[in-house]
């Protein structure tokens, strides 16, 4: 098994190669958009303001590489915390207007700020919390029971437009999606690479696809 | 919902681990990579490294030996001494660190803070603030403790909070490596000046302690050193304390 993981020049890449390499998978680091063909599926990490990792992967090349191999060839996808949200059609931040910045559009939604500062409570959501998956996320949580903990941390959250699209979801005042799923595209808000044995089995899953 | 993190302090000094007593009078504990592999296996929450000889030789991190550390860390390390320039961020983001810890150079460098936020996220960037009493209030220290910056800590923790710092660490120089309690009163004013987790550190002696600065005082996590360096006292005993206080902890994962 040949995973790419997309260095664009932000995020904890070296963390989730290690992690890959413990599973005896290989991650490849692809620092050029035309490797990404000679792959068998992509890891897409990210980091910081969701404009920010836009506008890398936009000046990178790698935005119509990951339409190309990710819609067109349907390569499986995984993008991890910022990673994730990049899969949204648009996200608020660091964006230059109201509308948000156009992400990836992998699938259907858009990511906000979350609201937990209303509720006194603080952000970033940074820690270990529990992980309830839905149908859609049975193939990335199959052997993980619910409730399992994961490592966050992260102040924008995923808003799904379908709920189909949801594979998990975690509570910090409010509900809100710790992972998604989209035909052969998938997302977690969580740090898998750094959620010890409980994010080996995600990653795991995700590398058995 | 969210759970308490317990964190393991590594005072990283040339060739091994130290703790002191009040920033001084090093005693040496053992190797660092042991030390890791240790508390990746028992699953601790996350790690703290400092090197504490970074700073006062000017010198960068030491990239090698750090790699070999993130090699054997699958919970999130955060990393810090000597860092002055976002360059070594990206660095150390390969290396495998998950977070970088910024002291000195909140004072001589404050764009950094900014500069880090930006390009990597505010979830990247620690502030970690090194404090001794001052009358009523607190002040801030640099260089490992040695330098008095003048810095009110209510006010400087704002302040690097506005600069897009994600988290505190807060470490009572006095109380640091006494076995005494965390300054409570120093984590609940911090606690209450900013909207960020503040990680509570330096006096940690025993498990009340630690119940104490998150249900009294406040914090979001607690780190501690001395108490598991040199006493029988564990991470996994810390939250079972904590868990037996209702303090909500993260549980051993168990496959289907």
């Amino acid at each position: 098994m040949n995973i790419g993981i997309i260095d664009y020049g932000v995020g904890n890449i070296g963390s989730i190669e290690r992690a890959l390499e413990e599973l005896a998978v290989t991650g490849k680091l692809l620092t050029d958009p035309s490797q990404i063909m000679g792959v068998e599926k992509i890891v897409l990490p990210g980091v910081g303001s969701y404009t920010e990792c836009m506008m890398r992967l936009h000046a990178g090349g790698w935005v119509d590489a990951l339409q190309e191999s990710v819609t067109e060839k349907r390569i499986p996808l995984l993008g991890v915390c910022v990673g994730m949200q990049l899969l949204s059609d648009f996200g608020a931040e660091g964006a230059a207007d109201e509308k948000g910045t156009p992400g990836l559009g992998f699938v259907p939604g858009t990511v906000l700020r979350m609201p937990a500062s209303e509720q006194k409570l603080r952000l970033p959501h940074v820690g270990w919390n529990e992980v309830y998956h839905r149908s859609s996320g049975d193939t990335l949580f199959s052997g993980i029971p619910n409730g399992s903990d994961f490592y966050f941390v992260h102040s924008y959250a995923f808003i799904a437009e379908n709920q189909d699209h949801v594979a998990a979801v975690s509570f910090y005042g409010t509900e809100f999606v710790a992972a998604v799923h989209n035909r052969n595209v998938w997302g977690t808000q969580f740090h898998p690479e750094k959620s010890s044995r409980a994010g080996f089995a995600v990653l795991k899953n995700f590398a058995s696809i | 919902m969210l759970k308490t993190r317990v964190i393991p302090t590594l005072l990283w000094k040339q060739f091994g681990l130290v703790k002191g007593v009040g920033f001084d009078s090093w005693r040496r504990v053992g190797p660092v990579l042991p030390a890791i592999k240790v508390y990746n296996q028992r699953e601790v929450d996350e790690l703290i490294l400092v090197d504490i000889t970074a700073v006062i030789n000017n010198s960068d991190p030491d990239y090698e030996s750090i790699n070999d550390f993130g090699r054997d860390c699958f919970i999130p390390l955060t990393f810090g001494g000597g860092i002055r320039h976002i360059d070594q961020v990206q660095v150390l983001l390969r290396a495998g660190v998950d977070k970088v810890s910024l002291n000195t150079s909140l004072y001589e460098k404050p764009d950094l803070v900014t500069q880090i936020a930006k390009r990597h996220g505010t979830q990247c960037v620690v502030a970690s603030l090194d404090v001794r009493s001052e009358g009523s209030g607190w002040k801030c220290f640099s260089r490992s403790g040695t330098l008095d910056t003048g810095k009110d800590v209510i006010a400087w923790a704002k302040e690097v909070e506005d600069r897009g710092a994600g988290e505190i660490l807060l470490t009572s120089i006095e109380r640091d490596g006494t076995f005494q309690g965390y300054d409570l009163k120093l984590v609940e004013a911090v606690v209450s000046a900013v909207s960020i987790p503040v990680i509570a550190s330096g006096g940690a002696g025993n498990y009340q302690h630690m119940v104490e600065a998150v249900r009294d005082a406040g914090a979001s996590a607690v780190a501690a050193a001395s108490i598991f360096h040199f006493t029988e006292l564990t991470p996994a005993g810390a939250k079972q304390a904590l868990a037996e206080a209702k303090i909500l902890v993260r549980k051993a994962y168990k496959p289907a």
